[in-house]
């Protein structure tokens, strides 16, 4: 496992931009003055007059998608997760979400991941403020190859769609040009004991902890849920009915975001024991990444802890 | 514009009141007064100036209309529904529970409306966006938008602004309709934009200040717009909230206020007085 390769999904997310603007004449990037860190740089220097910097005002930048959109472009507009869904979250809902646009949001440095700069550009609330929008479409990919695929995806599917990358590099498992559906689960280890539905980089920490719960003898059944909204009903219904025992995984507030997704629809259609795993109602501060993720408990051992003690 | 022209611009100037009367009286809400005092600007604009087709109104080459204040839906609507989007009759179903017609602009409801609107300061940057799209894409387009004098206190507003300007964007066309007041009072009280031709000139726009209620200038100052390369334009029209109304006009009150059945009434007969009196002219 030590020699697998690591991207983040923002890189992956620049690249894929860059590759679907080849083949696709109406895509258009906005950016607010982060393009180095969004990566929207590497579609920047393929497409230079195809890529518009707004200067730092996302809100204009966000109705601005929003009137391009109408002109007939596909554009993607980003920003860091803490700005595109935060500080525009009205203008995504009113400009993009209410009139139904074509307008993709590249949101990238999302969750704690951020790492040195703190609490004020970790994002723990956009899966949240997107999911609540009517008619968004809410992804956070969990390695490069299913951000890339999930760019795809979004420039395909008519109507808005939030995407939701990482600053961290993190373990490649896909394989390339797996079939990635917008809306559909993916199961990426069967069990009977418990069902570990995570999304982003908790996907490899729970595939992780499958392997060790398997060594203990639970088994766990590993489902990637990269499609926070509209949510794989089907498949959670399913894994909460062959497991008994269900665990979110997000690098999200535990409010708001997958996990509460996942509550909703079992109280209401199977009600089942989930645990939540997330930041819980509290603020991130500066550490190194992968430091954080073990200090807030988004790691593959904090799974495996919740698992065993769910399991007993 | 010859004077026959101008004539029957001021008589659908006249037909466009009537509308915003006629609808917010019936919705028994809405706003009069920033329709009435932008009517002569929705009215040249649709009746005179942009490249449009009602039969078509996804026409993908059409001059596109932004409401950014977008609580004047009354005055838009009965534009559109005057130069023939939908029918006239239509406006009394303003903002009722099974009409088309919601309290403020909706693309996907009402025929002609280019984009949804109604939180402020967001209309602009939409409109600023289509023509940045407009221009990428080497469309003829232009691209108006209407914000109201109390609307450019959102900061959003200005990014705008600075986004038109340094992308050049000449096909793209802001109008404000000054009329001095807003919902708490006189805009210089509640938060004074003053001086604003100035800040435009400044944040590199050509600008242009004219009196909103007089089509000769309305004419001249979109001509000089369209005329006008490599920067936008800003129309900054001095205008009488509530024009055309005798006890609305100047009066913060009838913002969002809708007239009652004697109120209706008197409107009405003042209107139809104004149009007779045009119409023997």
């Amino acid at each position: 496992m030590a020699d697998m390769i690591k991207t983040a999904t923002r890189d992956a997310y620049g690249k894929a931009l860059a590759e679907l603007g080849q083949e696709k004449d109406n895509l258009i990037v906005f950016d607010a003055d982060l393009a180095g860190a969004t990566k929207t740089s590497v579609f920047q220097k393929a497409f230079p007059d195809r890529h518009f910097d707004c200067g730092i005002a996302e809100g204009n930048m966000i109705c601005a998608a929003a009137g391009a959109s109408t002109m007939g472009l596909v554009p993607f507009a980003s920003s860091f997760a803490m700005f595109a869904a935060g500080r525009a979250f009205e203008q995504v809902r009113n400009s993009i979400g209410y009139p139904h646009l074509n307008v993709k949001i590249g949101a990238t440095h999302g969750g704690i991941s951020v790492g040195e700069d703190g609490a004020s550009h970790q994002c723990c609330e956009d899966f949240a403020l997107m999911r609540s929008i009517p008619g968004m479409t809410v992804i956070c990919p969990a390695d490069g190859e299913e951000a890339r695929m999930a760019v795809r995806a979004a420039y395909e599917m008519e109507g808005p769609v939030y995407l939701r990358f990482g600053r961290l590099a993190v373990p490649e498992f896909h394989e390339k040009n797996f079939n990635f559906q917008i809306g559909k689960g993916e199961i990426l280890r069967d069990g009977t004991d418990v069902a570990i539905i995570a999304n982003g980089l908790l996907v490899y920490e729970a595939i992780k902890a499958g392997e060790a719960l398997a060594e203990q003898g639970i088994n766990a059944m590993v489902i990637n849920m990269a499609t926070i909204k509209p949510l794989d009903e089907e498949l959670v219904l399913a894994a909460a009915k062959k497991c008994g025992k269900v665990i979110t995984c997000e690098e999200h507030s535990v409010i708001g975001g997958l996990g509460e997704a996942v509550c909703g629809l079992l109280s209401e259609k199977l009600p089942t024991i989930v645990r939540r795993i997330g930041v819980n109602d509290e603020y991130g501060h500066s550490g190194p990444a992968p430091e954080l993720l073990k200090q807030f408990g988004l790691s593959a051992e904090h799974i495996v802890e919740v698992a065993t003690e769910l399991c007993k | 514009m010859t004077l026959s022209e101008k004539k029957q611009l001021q008589l659908t100037a006249c037909n466009v009141r009537k509308g915003i009367i006629e609808s917010t009286f019936n919705a028994k809400c809405g706003h009069p007064g920033g329709s009435l005092s932008a009517t002569e600007m929705f009215t040249y604009l649709y009746f005179k100036e942009m490249n449009i087709d009602p039969s078509n109104p996804k026409w993908a080459d059409r001059d596109r209309f932004v409401l950014s204040k977008g609580h004047t839906a009354p005055g838009l609507y009965s534009t559109l529904a005057l130069r023939g989007y939908f029918p006239v009759e239509d406006l009394k179903t303003l903002r009722r529970i099974d009409s088309y017609l919601q309290g403020h602009p909706n693309m996907n409801t009402v025929p002609g409306i280019d984009m949804s609107t109604g939180s402020l300061g967001q209309g602009v940057s939409a409109a600023a966006g289509m023509a940045l799209a407009a221009k990428h894409t080497g469309k003829n387009s232009r691209v108006y938008t209407l914000l109201g004098d109390g609307e450019i206190q959102e900061g959003q507003v200005w990014e705008a602004f600075m986004m038109a300007a340094h992308y050049h964007l000449d096909n793209f066309v802001a109008i404000i309709d000054n009329n001095g007041l807003q919902i708490d009072g006189n805009i210089k009280d509640v938060m004074s934009p003053y001086p604003i031709v100035d800040k435009l000139e400044a944040f590199g726009f050509k600008t242009i200040a004219i009196n909103g209620h007089d089509f000769d200038e309305i004419e001249a100052a979109l001509a000089t717009a369209r005329e006008t390369k490599g920067q936008p334009t800003a129309i900054v029209m001095s205008t009488v909230k509530g024009k055309g109304v005798s006890y609305m006009e100047n009066n913060a009150g009838w913002h969002g206020k809708a007239p009652n059945a004697a109120e209706y009434e008197q409107a009405m007969n003042e209107l139809n007085a104004t149009y007779a009196e045009l119409e023997a002219n």
